[in-house]
């Protein structure tokens, strides 16, 4: 169906205008018919996906008298904004060790994840060794096994080899979160790789190592940075592993810390409490604005596959 | 292509030279080499801990003491906690208005997103931030809001002349359910409009016009075209949405702990609560694992989204 449509395609297409021969038809609506039913509700939806955003900002940055005088002056915005929440959580708090915490522990977890991957991505679309297809199964059931029944296992794991409060046992666990959606990812990509390649390059006897490093991982360095960001998003975003293994503070990663250690008696602990959400979410929104694209091949790659 | 023409050449005498005949014959040892990363993390930390849990929550264990094998004993001990049921009622009624309702505006999202307009590749970027934002602290700004006493909605509502005294959001039973189902809710409706908004985009034009000529509605065009069509993404979307709003559990503890007076407790908060704060390991693996049932199920249907997904793949759709 789809086929016929694509070789027919070609022949209509100089007769529509350039800019809008995505949807052919658009020109059918009339804009208020348009406003309507497609601006309006598209804008409403964004204004509320995107406010949450604003008031955390907006938090961070007003001072202590107007965060809870509604009355005086005007919640929904401020003249003076102040970075004294800002500086103090920079430089008289713990936080540059927790994001610190955090950094390391999701660079290093990504990894460990991308090299397991890796091979094993390589091993089951390319190799095809006997039961390669059961063992992508696995990988893909593993996927939805999530954390929440596996913390508690795991916690008396973790305790009976010693890993219990390090960063290390972070590193070794999140993987299982991401290797599976990794490998699968990868493994879309590996498919794409024109067979041929490899099979010129067994034949000029290059070893299979040379093969992956020389032919098949530079033909794939959009996957790689499609599952390294992803991965790293979601070690930063983990919780229940990172709050249930890491009990000391100068230990714990942004999310934990920002649950567990912000939360006092203290009535203007919004401030602080706004600028840590922010702070530690703009690392992660800045890589999104470099990677848009990666972003969503990731995203909607591991879905298809 | 390769795939399908990948056993036929294994098959078929061979003529090359012994050297790829002798990697021909390698192959499953290469593959297990190139396994081993994969197989220890996972076998460690996954499949080991998977049965371990099953495992545990048979035994009396608690926090730094090793238990004894007590047999059914905790499942009947939960079978007469009404907390317990209530976190199942709770997971029920979270998992189900919440994928729901992150289904249609995700999917109507999906579908505005998918008309031609100015700036869309911007608004589809912007759209997916709430996915980018690590949960527990888009869940912070969210508790914030729902603040009984500074919320920015309340002070909206009383300014609009809505409501008189402000919304208690996370203090009361029924606010609170409804408050963090919004919050789930608003964190996955990305996940879903965006991936959704991938498959659409294979939908090809012609067809809605051919329809169009023909006389199809709108609706009708949308029934009897893109849903088709979008089954199978569909399916294995909100398979996964189901999965981690079944599961959830960080937005729960950073907004109410499972509060007010149990509330808000999903199966997840409930067993973390016994688990690791009360201590009682046993109890709370009992717990996690009585949610085993319900995953599979989950699993099941993703696994016939898929199959219908290889079939339909052969028509020539992606």
């Amino acid at each position: 169906m789809s086929d016929a449509s694509a070789t027919a395609r070609p022949v209509e297409a100089p007769s529509v205008t350039r800019e809008d021969n995505a949807e052919g038809m658009e020109f059918l609506e009339t804009w208020q018919r348009r406003l309507v039913f497609t601006y309006f509700p598209l804008a409403i939806i964004v204004f509320v996906l995107l406010f949450p955003f604003y008031w955390m900002a907006l938090t961070a940055v007003k001072p202590d008298d107007q965060l809870l005088d509604m009355e005086t002056f005007n919640p929904l915005w401020t003249w003076n904004p102040t970075f004294k929440h800002i500086y103090k959580l920079l430089f008289q708090s713990n936080y540059p060790k927790w994001l610190w915490n955090t950094m390391y522990v999701a660079s290093a977890a990504t990894a460990l994840s991308l090299f397991a991957s890796v091979l094993a991505a390589y091993a089951i679309v390319r190799l095809q060794f006997r039961g390669a297809q059961l063992v992508g199964g696995l990988i893909f059931l593993a996927y939805l096994v999530p954390p929440s029944i596996l913390f508690i296992p795991l916690a008396s794991i973790i305790y009976s080899y010693g890993l219990i409060d390090s960063p290390l046992s972070l590193i070794l666990v999140y993987p299982t979160i991401l290797i599976p959606f990794a490998t699968w990812l990868l493994m879309g990509y590996f498919k794409s790789i024109p067979f041929e390649l490899e099979e010129s390059a067994l034949m000029d006897g290059a070893s299979r190592w040379q093969i992956l490093t020389k032919i098949v991982l530079p033909l794939a360095v959009p996957g790689l940075i499609s599952a390294f960001i992803f991965c790293f998003t979601l070690c930063w975003n983990e919780f229940i592993y990172a709050l249930t293994f890491i009990s000391t503070t100068g230990n714990k990663t942004v999310p934990v810390a920002i649950v567990n250690e912000f939360v006092d008696g203290d009535i203007y602990r919004w401030g602080a409490l706004m600028a840590g959400a922010l702070v530690g979410s703009l690392p992660l929104v800045i890589l999104y604005t470099f990677f848009v694209e990666h972003y969503v091949s990731a995203m909607t790659g591991a879905v298809k596959e | 292509m390769t795939d399908a023409a990948l056993p036929a050449t294994r098959d078929r005498p061979m003529r090359e030279p012994t050297s790829w005949e002798r990697l021909r014959s390698n192959r499953d040892w290469l593959g297990f080499w190139f396994m081993v990363p994969t197989v220890l993390l996972l076998g460690v930390f996954l499949a080991y801990p998977l049965f371990l849990g099953i495992w545990l929550s048979f035994t009396n264990t608690k926090i730094g003491r090793v238990g004894k094998f007590i047999g059914l004993e905790n499942y009947e001990w939960l079978m007469d906690d009404k907390v317990f049921w209530l976190s199942v009622t709770n997971t029920l009624l979270y998992t189900v208005v919440a994928s729901v309702a992150k289904f249609a505006i995700g999917l109507y999202l999906a579908l505005l997103l998918n008309k031609h307009m100015p700036f869309k590749a911007m608004i589809r970027a912007v759209v997916l931030i709430p996915f980018i934002v690590p949960t527990v602290l888009s869940a912070i700004a969210f508790w914030w809001i729902y603040d009984s006493q500074f919320s920015i909605v309340s002070w909206l509502l009383r300014k609009a002349g809505f409501i008189t005294t402000n919304i208690n959001f996370l203090g009361d039973p029924w606010n609170a359910r409804w408050s963090t189902i919004f919050a789930n809710v608003w964190r996955g409706i990305p996940f879903v409009a965006i991936t959704l908004l991938a498959g659409l985009q294979t939908v090809s034009p012609s067809l809605y016009e051919a329809a169009t000529l023909d006389g199809a509605t709108g609706w009708q065009r949308f029934r009897y075209i893109t849903y088709p069509i979008l089954t199978p993404i569909i399916a294995v979307v909100m398979t996964f949405s189901v999965l981690f709003t079944f599961t959830d559990f960080q937005l729960i503890w950073a907004m109410t702990r499972g509060g007010p007076v149990n509330a808000t407790h999903l199966m997840a908060t409930l067993s973390y609560q016994r688990a690791i704060l009360g201590g009682n390991m046993g109890e709370g693996a009992a717990i996690a694992t009585a949610m085993i049932p319900f995953l599979l199920a989950a699993v099941l249907v993703s696994w016939f989204g898929l199959q219908r997904r290889k079939w339909q793949a052969g028509v020539g759709n992606d």
